[in-house]
């Protein structure tokens, strides 16, 4: 461990311990309906930042494998999508044991809750993807490529759409993000660190699955 | 390294800076899970298993190093 290279894991570490601390511990807003669950804001949403993230890590190092043709960026990518899909699928998780007990259904077929479930779909279909294809620079190539395309959807999927209609979801139907009646400023000091935390230890885990690959790739080829 | 230090203790105490009174609502929140103290167990509990998580990922990291040494 080199501080000098690695401070942004420990600060990662940190900043997520912060947000479990304070965030069971701070004060929130007094709201029906909502009552302590307001604190979930903490836990589920960087769960969603992170992906977010990751799958921009994805399409940067699928445009870079695109004009580079060198392996390490395919290795950035596919383990980006994996950890990202990983984080989306806990906050997909996370949000239906919530919506359970502020919406009453864990699935009520909300127009933001059907898109995040979409858009899983389409990071799932780029491992399909890279699973039907043996030769591997095809399979970096054709992935990187489709990638490109997945991006956008996803963006639309998650940020668009579900603004253009009404929605349980805060931050839809017109409004963009948590307006001042959701979230106060104190809760948004325990927020941000949360978000910056978890993007941290998300790129931290997909940075220890490229090594990994890496290094097992270079031990099969001896 | 004790700058460092100083700066991750006073984050986890820049919350108390607030002084502002809560405001009196019907709202039913958890006062009595906090008043009681016992909210501490509880953010233990949590702490504990992120920390051991943290502790088992830069465990994973360092032989991970180890073994870009051994390979290069």
């Amino acid at each position: 461990m080199k501080i000098k290279s690695d401070w942004w894991k420990i600060l990662g570490v940190v900043l997520v311990l912060f947000s479990l601390f304070q965030g069971l511990m701070g004060r929130v807003p007094v709201l029906p309906i909502l009552h302590e669950t307001i604190r979930n804001i903490y836990y589920h949403v960087p769960m969603w930042f992170a992906m977010v993230v990751l799958f921009v890590f994805n399409a940067v190092y699928s445009i870079k494998y695109l004009s580079s043709g060198n392996e390490h960026h395919d290795n950035i990518a596919v383990e980006s999508a994996n950890v990202g899909l990983f984080l989306g699928i806990l906050g997909l998780l996370t949000g239906m044991l919530w919506a359970k007990f502020t919406w009453g259904e864990a699935w009520s077929n909300d127009p933001k809750q059907n898109s995040a479930a979409i858009g899983m779909l389409v990071y799932l279909a780029y491992f399909v993807l890279r699973g039907s294809l043996d030769e591997a620079q095809k399979r970096a190539k054709i992935s990187a490529v489709y990638s490109v395309f997945a991006f956008p959807v996803m963006i639309v999927l998650l940020f668009i759409l579900p603004r253009l209609t009404d929605s349980l979801h805060p931050g839809n139907g017109g409004n963009p993000g948590f307006n001042k009646y959701d979230m106060d400023n104190q809760m948004r000091m325990v927020f941000y660190p949360a978000v910056i935390g978890w993007i941290l230890i998300g790129v931290w885990v997909m940075q220890i699955r490229v090594r990994l690959l890496e290094i097992t790739n270079q031990i099969l080829e001896n | 390294m004790k700058k460092i230090f100083i700066l991750c203790l006073l984050t986890f105490v820049v919350q108390w800076t607030f002084a502002q009174a809560p405001t009196a609502a019907p709202v039913e929140m958890a006062d009595l899970l906090r008043s009681s103290g016992k909210i501490y167990v509880v953010i233990g509990t949590i702490s504990v298993v992120f920390i051991g998580l943290a502790i088992y990922l830069f465990s994973i990291d360092k032989r991970l190093s180890k073994l870009e040494k051994e390979h290069k």
